[in-house]
């Protein structure tokens, strides 16, 4: 069995790259927190590549399903220490156990970004509709374009996909954000889901708990239909019309 | 459609200018980061030649590889209005390599007599 090396980019921080690698399931980073198993973390990647610990060791499953396993990587340590043919060497055996391999990415253009994205099958670049973002997406599509392992070994190129996360239609229909449209047509790359702006996701992360196992939020079923179109499911965008919320709701509901 | 673009123009809300200045910013980047890796290196030594005979500074020097149709164009601007002629001893340049000087108000070499 071959897995496939999905990353999470994003160039800029905050974006929401964290949490939509949790939604995608399984990771590397801050995911132990999202995923709200800190406390299970014994070792971690770095001790993998240096030959400490071996992988099924570091791996920790998780609670709620069987099939995904969180592989952390500390975040007091000097990251450093993942050098590309450790990280490679790691990538490849867990391509023999795992169907899909996904990877958070570091925030910034730098090292551990360019690390992250280097052995990359596809990426799910994670873009809020702000200029910032943007312009740091089409940096990262370039890089992916042109110093990925795939792009250096004249490889089919790695897939890149379009997540559009923070989308807020209310300011969008004021005229106050970019629309789905400009990113779209600014960065030229197929859109893979819109997740609007939710109260949900801060409180899943405050739990520790995955923002999709949240049935209840539209953030949450956003990111179920964007997984699901990755996996090759045609879906209808949700979520791209501003609320109605009824007199009652706006006085006493909560979003 | 056009005509009601006129009628109706798009209002200048802050999300079109967000879209206006990334794509000038995004123009900009896509363009450098698709020259080749010579480019910089082409233009210090064009400055450092160009340096030998007349003082110029190092932006007054533009290189740039542009496309029109299927034809790559490598374009150099220099710009030399205003430099001064290096002095240099009995008509060589500077570092006594051999040069041709020019006499100021003298067509320059390379221009056909009409």
């Amino acid at each position: 069995m071959a897995g496939k090396v999905i990353v999470l980019t994003s160039g800029k921080g905050g974006v929401g790259k964290t949490t939509s690698a949790a939604a995608f399931a399984a990771g590397l980073r801050n995911l132990d927190l999202i995923m709200g198993c800190e406390r299970r973390v014994v070792f971690d990647f770095i001790n993998v590549i240096n030959g400490d610990a071996k992988l099924n060791q570091a791996l920790i499953k998780d609670k709620r399903n069987d099939n995904l396993f969180i592989f952390p990587t500390s975040q007091t340590r000097d990251k450093d220490a993942l050098k590309r043919d450790g990280v490679g060497r790691v990538l490849e055996e867990l391509k023999d156990s795992f169907d899909y391999i996904v990877c958070d990415s570091p925030a910034g253009i730098e090292h551990g970004a360019l690390t992250a994205m280097y052995f990359a099958d596809s990426a799910i670049i994670v873009t809020n509709p702000e200029v910032s973002s943007v312009r740091d997406s089409d940096r990262i599509i370039g890089l992916l374009a042109s110093k990925s392992r795939r792009a250096e070994f004249n490889l089919e190129p790695v897939g890149v996909h379009l997540l559009l996360a923070r989308y807020s239609p209310e300011r969008v229909r004021k005229g106050e954000m970019l629309t789905i449209e400009d990113v779209k047509e600014i960065l030229s790359i197929p859109l893979l889901g819109v997740i609007p702006e939710s109260e949900s996701v801060l409180r899943a992360s405050n739990t520790g708990t995955p923002v999709v196992f949240d049935e209840e939020s539209p953030a949450g079923r956003a990111y179920h239909d964007a997984v699901a179109r990755f996996l090759g499911e045609q879906r209808e965008m949700r979520f791209l019309q501003p609320e109605r919320r009824s007199f009652f709701r706006a006085l006493f509901g909560r979003a | 459609m056009r005509l009601l673009n006129l009628l109706f123009p798009e209002r200048r809300t802050s999300a079109v200018i967000a879209r206006e200045r990334l794509k000038i910013v995004l123009a900009h980047e896509r363009a450098s980061r698709e020259a080749p890796d010579f480019l910089p290196v082409l233009q210090k030594e064009l400055l450092d030649v160009i340096g030998r005979y007349v003082e110029i500074r190092s932006d007054m020097i533009r290189v740039n590889l542009g496309r029109s149709g299927d034809t790559s164009l490598l374009e150099i601007n220099v710009e030399i209005d205003g430099a001064g002629v290096k002095p240099t001893k009995n008509g060589a340049a500077g570092d006594g390599r051999a040069a041709t000087r020019i006499e100021p108000g003298a067509a320059a070499p390379w221009v056909k007599p009409s």
